[in-house]
C-alpha cells in the first residue's frame, strides 16, 4: 500500500438517499407497482382472471420471453442487442424435432439444440467484437440466417409426436396452484443470473462496459470477452426456450416463435433496461415481462381485440420510456445543487 | 510584404475568454494584414486554439474587440465568420469521405440551375479552376475518402478561396505532412499571400515558421507577449519569450534514493505512431515524458499498459517480459495507468464513486468472484479518505464531482491496486491549483515509497519541477534524455520541436 498521509478522518456516507427512497423511487419499482395494480384490478374486475387455469396459461405463454429476457437484459446493459433470439428458438425447435424423429431422446436432443444455440450466439459475439460491427446489424443478419436454416432444414412441415412424458412435464403444474413446474427451472436460472449480474465482478464489468467501453478497457475489464460470453449465453438461452416451446406445443416447426425477439426487447425495455446500455436490473425486467403478459391476458379476457391490445401495450411502452427519461431529468436537477455545495 | 501602416484585415485587441473558473485567454492581441503570413506560436495551453476558435465563431469572447477592416464584428456562429471572409484549415480536415472532391467543396451551397436543380457541370468547372489556380492536381470527381491529409487540406483551402476568404487560419497544418507535402502547402500559402490575403500560420516547428512567415506573435499563459518581424528575431529569442516565466519552486520535490530499474521499455514500435522507443524507470524515480501534443507520448503509455498493441519491442517489469496488448497482464505485473482523458478513459462518469474506485481492483477484493455493495463501499471508503475526495456520498455519480476530485477518484482507483509502476498521463490537467499541489506532493510520497513513476506532462513547470529525468519525444521518437540538473525550459523545448538528427 502507498503512504498517503491521512490527517483528516472523514467518514463518507455510503448512500446519498435513505434506503426506502433508494428502493421505492426507481424505474424498476414503478413497473413492479404497475404490475401489482394490473393484477389486483384484473382479479376484481374479471372473475375468470384469478383462476388456476388463467395463471397456468399466462405463465406458460410468457415462459419463453421470461427465459430469454434473463440474457437479453445483460446483453442490452453492455449496449449490445440480440435480435436473433426468435430465430434461434425456431432453429432449436427444428433441431429437437429432427433429432427425436431419428430416435434421439428428448434430453440429448435438447442438449444438442442448446449447444447449437451457444454456437449461434458465439457467431454473433465474434462478428460484433472481432470486426467491430454493430450488434444491431449483425443480429438482423443472423435473424434471417438462423430462421432460414430452420426452415431450410425442415421445410414447411411440422414434426409432432414427442415423448409424452416430456410434453406433459412441460405443461405440468405444481400441485393445484396452477403454477407450471417450468417456473422452478426459471426461478433457478433467475437466481443464477441475479447473482451473476448483481453480485459478481463479472456483472460489475457488464455495467461498466455499457456506460463506457473506453473506461472499462482502461480498468482491465475484458470488454470483448464479456460481450462474447453474453452473446453465447443469449444463444443458449434462446435454444432452451426453443426446447420448451417445442414440448409445450408438441410441435417442431421452422417458423416457431417468429417475432419473439421484439416481444422480449419490449418487455426488457419496459422493465427499465436502457437501450443505450449501462442501466437496468433483473427484478424490473421480470416485472416488465409479467406486466405485458398479465395486461394482454386480462384485456383478452375482458373481450378486447388483439389489435387494441397491441395499441395499449405499445402506448404503455412509449410512456414508460418517456417517464424514465423524465425521472432521470428531474433527478439530475435535484442532485446537482446538493453535490456542488458539498464539493465546493 | 507586411505593411504595418495599412489597416489590418482582422484585428483583435484585449480578447479574453474563460470557461467557468478556468481562464483560457487573458489578453490576446493579434493583427493580421493582407499580403502577409503571420506566425502564432506558444506552448501547449498558451491559448492559441481558443483564439482561433473565437476568430472562427466557435466561441464568443468575454471581453475585448474584434474588428474586420476597422469594423467591430461579433460572430455568433461559424457561418457568420465564414461570411465575413474568415476560413480555418484544421490539422485534420473534416471532409465527407463518400462525397466527391467537387461535392465537398460546394457542400451546403451548391450552385443551382433550372428548377433549383444542382448544376453539376458548373460546380465541377469551378473546382477545376480553383485547383488549377492552386497549382495542384487532384481529380475533382474522386471521393474524398482515401485522399492524403495534405490533399484534404488543399481541398479545404480551395473551399475557402471559393468562399473568397480574405483571412486564412491554418492551425498546425503541417503536423501530419511529409516534407514534399509541406513544400506544396507553402507554395500555395505564398501564392495566396501574393493575392493579398492574410494568412495566420500556427506551428510548433520553428524552421517552418522562419521559412514561411514574415511576422511572428508569441503567446504565453493566455496572454499576448510580443509581435515582431521574423527578420529581426531568432529561434533562441522566440523560445525565451514562449517559456518566459521563472520556473517556480512550488514543487515539493524531495530527494529519495533511486533503486533498481522496475519498468524497462526496449525498441517499442508501432508504425506510424511511435518507433524505437527505449527507456527505463527505476524504483523511487519520477521520469517525465515531455513533448508536444501529438508527439506520441500517450500512445506509448497506452501500449505499455496493454490498451493498444505494438508491433515490435518489449516491455518488462522487474525483468519479466509482458505480453503485448494485455491490460490484465500489465495490471498483474504491477503497472497502473492514470489516463489522459479522465472523463472518457479514467472514469465511468455515470457510475458511482465507489464503483469507480473499485473498478480496477474488483477481482482482488471479491470473494470467489462474488462481491457485494457493502464490500465495495467499505473499500472505497478507506481510499476516498486517504485521498480526501470531496463527495456528498459514495453513491454520488462521478460526473457530479469537480475535476480535481474526479482526478482523486482515478488516483484512488489505481493506487488501490498497489502498483509498482505508476504511469500518470497529464496528472494535473484541468484541476485547480490547490489540488494540483496535493497531487504533486502525493507523487513525491509515492516515489519515496519506492514506486517507479512515469509522468506524461505538457506543462513545462510541472516537468521541470517534478522529474528526476526528462525524456522528450518528437514525432513518435525519443529525442532527448535530460537529467534533472541540466533540464531547462530551453533544452526541453528545443528537443520537443526538433527532429532527432538535429539534436544528436
Amino acid at each position: 500500500m502507498s503512504t498517503v498521509s491521512t490527517e483528516v478522518v472523514k467518514t463518507y456516507s455510503d448512500y446519498g438517499r435513505p434506503l426506502w427512497r433508494r428502493i421505492l423511487f426507481t424505474r424498476e419499482m414503478a413497473i413492479v407497482v404497475l404490475l401489482i395494480v394490473v393484477l389486483v384490478v384484473a382479479s376484481i374486475q374479471l372473475p375468470r382472471f384469478a383462476t388456476a387455469i388463467t395463471v397456468t396459461n399466462l405463465l406458460l405463454d410468457v415462459t419463453p420471453i421470461l427465459l430469454i429476457s434473463l440474457t437479453m437484459a445483460p446483453v442490452m446493459i453492455t449496449g449490445d442487442i440480440d435480435l436473433s433470439v426468435g430465430s434461434m428458438v425456431g432453429l432449436s425447435s427444428v433441431v429437437v424435432g429432427l433429432l427425436t424423429h431419428s430416435g434421439w431422446s428428448i434430453p440429448s436432443a435438447g442438449l444438442v439444440a442448446i449447444l447449437v444455440g451457444a454456437v449461434g450466439g458465439m457467431v454473433n459475439g465474434l462478428l460484433v467484437t472481432r470486426f467491430g460491427l454493430p450488434a444491431l446489424a449483425v443480429t438482423i443478419g443472423t435473424l434471417a440466417l438462423y430462421r432460414g436454416m430452420a426452415i431450410g432444414l425442415l421445410g414447411t412441415t411440422a414434426i409432432t409426436g414427442f415423448d409424452r412424458t416430456w410434453t406433459q412435464l412441460a405443461k405440468s403444474k405444481i400441485g393445484d396452484t396452477g403454477i407450471p413446474s417450468v417456473m422452478i427451472l426459471f426461478l433457478i436460472l433467475l437466481a443464477i443470473f441475479v447473482v451473476l449480474l448483481h453480485f459478481t465482478s463479472f456483472g460489475r464489468g457488464v455495467y461498466a462496459i455499457g456506460l463506457s467501453k473506453d473506461a472499462a478497457a482502461f480498468s482491465g475489464i475484458h470488454v470483448a470477452r464479456t460481450r462474447v460470453i453474453l452473446f453465447i449465453l443469449s444463444g443458449a438461452m434462446s435454444a432452451l426456450a426453443g426446447v420448451f416451446y417445442t414440448l409445450r406445443f408438441t410441435t417442431a416447426r421452422g417458423d416457431n416463435a417468429t417475432g419473439l425477439e421484439l416481444a422480449v426487447i419490449a418487455a426488457v425495455v419496459l422493465g427499465g433496461v436502457s437501450v443505450f446500455g449501462g442501466r437496468g436490473a433483473l427484478h424490473g425486467v421480470v416485472a416488465g415481462v409479467l406486466l405485458i403478459g398479465a395486461l394482454s391476458n386480462a384485456l383478452r379476457l375482458a373481450g378486447v381485440t388483439s389489435d387494441v391490445i397491441n395499441i395499449i401495450t405499445g402506448v404503455l411502452l412509449v410512456l414508460s420510456v418517456i417517464a424514465g427519461s423524465l425521472m432521470q431529468w428531474i433527478q439530475s436537477r435535484r442532485v446537482r445543487p446538493v453535490t456542488t455545495t458539498a464539493s465546493a | 510584404m507586411d505593411n504595418p501602416q495599412s489597416t489590418p484585415v482582422l484585428e483583435l485587441v484585449g480578447v479574453s475568454k474563460s470557461f467557468g473558473s478556468v481562464v483560457a485567454l487573458r489578453t490576446a492581441d493579434l493583427a493580421l494584414h493582407g499580403g502577409s503570413i503571420h506566425a502564432l506560436v506558444g506552448e501547449n495551453g498558451a491559448g492559441k486554439s481558443t483564439l482561433v476558435k473565437i476568430m472562427a465563431g466557435l466561441y464568443h469572447r468575454d471581453s475585448g474587440t474584434m474588428d474586420i477592416d476597422g469594423h467591430v464584428v461579433n460572430f455568433k456562429t461559424t457561418a457568420e465568420a465564414k461570411a465575413a471572409g474568415i476560413a480555418v484549415i484544421y490539422q485534420e480536415p473534416t471532409l465527407f469521405p463518400d462525397l466527391s472532391v467537387t461535392e465537398n467543396v460546394f457542400m451546403g451551397r451548391q450552385p443551382l440551375g433550372k428548377f433549383r436543380r444542382i448544376d453539376r457541370a458548373a460546380m465541377r468547372a469551378e473546382v477545376v479552376r480553383l485547383l488549377a489556380g492552386l497549382g495542384v492536381r487532384i481529380d475533382p470527381d474522386r471521393p474524398a475518402d482515401g485522399l492524403s491529409i495534405a490533399d484534404q487540406q488543399i481541398i479545404e483551402i480551395a473551399k475557402a478561396i471559393s468562399l473568397d476568404a480574405r483571412v486564412l487560419i491554418m492551425d498546425e497544418p503541417t503536423a501530419a505532412l511529409s516534407g514534399v507535402e509541406v513544400e506544396r502547402l507553402f507554395a500555395v500559402a505564398r501564392s495566396l499571400r501574393d493575392q493579398g490575403r492574410a494568412l495566420l500560420f500556427i506551428s510548433h516547428r520553428f524552421d517552418e515558421v522562419f521559412d514561411l512567415c514574415d511576422t511572428i506573435t508569441v503567446m504565453r499563459d493566455g496572454s499576448y507577449i510580443s509581435t515582431s518581424p521574423i527578420a529581426t528575431t531568432s529561434v533562441a529569442e522566440i523560445v525565451r519569450l514562449m517559456v518566459g516565466r521563472e520556473v517556480t519552486t512550488l514543487f515539493p520535490k524531495t530527494v529519495v534514493p533511486i533503486g533498481e530499474p522496475v519498468l524497462e521499455v526496449t525498441s517499442l514500435t508501432r508504425p506510424g505512431v511511435f518507433s524505437d522507443v527505449s527507456f527505463s524507470v527505476r524504483a523511487g524515480e519520477i521520469v517525465a515524458l515531455a513533448g508536444l501534443v501529438g508527439a506520441g507520448r500517450s500512445e506509448v503509455a497506452r501500449a505499455i499498459f496493454g490498451v493498444d498493441p505494438y508491433t515490435s519491442g518489449a516491455v518488462t517489469v522487474h525483468g519479466k517480459r509482458l505480453p503485448a496488448h494485455s491490460t490484465t497482464a500489465a495490471m498483474s505485473a504491477g503497472i497502473a495507468l492514470v489516463p489522459e482523458d479522465r472523463r472518457r478513459q479514467g472514469l465511468v462518469m455515470n457510475s458511482t464513486v465507489s464503483t469507480n474506485v473499485t473498478d480496477a481492483v474488483r477481482r482482488n477484493i471479491d470473494k470467489l468472484g462474488f462481491i457485494s455493495k457493502r464490500q465495495e463501499n467499505a473499500f472505497a471508503q478507506s481510499w476516498a479518505r486517504k485521498l480526501e475526495v470531496k463527495t456528498a456520498a459514495l453513491d454520488s455519480t462521478a460526473g457530479t464531482l469537480s475535476g480535481g476530485n474526479q482526478q482523486k477518484v482515478v488516483l484512488a482507483k489505481w493506487l488501490a491496486s498497489s502498483p509498482k509502476v505508476l504511469i500518470i498521463d497529464e496528472p494535473t490537467r484541468g484541476i485547480d491549483v490547490g489540488t494540483k499541489a496535493e497531487v504533486h506532493r502525493m507523487m513525491c510520497e509515492l516515489a519515496g515509497g519506492g514506486m517507479a513513476i512515469l509522468m506524461i506532462s505538457s506543462e513545462l513547470p510541472e516537468v521541470l519541477g517534478m522529474a528526476d529525468r526528462v525524456l522528450v519525444m518528437h514525432e513518435g521518437r525519443l529525442t532527448a534524455d535530460i537529467p534533472r540538473a541540466t533540464a531547462t525550459p530551453e533544452t526541453v523545448m528545443f528537443a520537443a520541436t526538433h527532429a532527432p538528427e538535429e539534436v544528436a
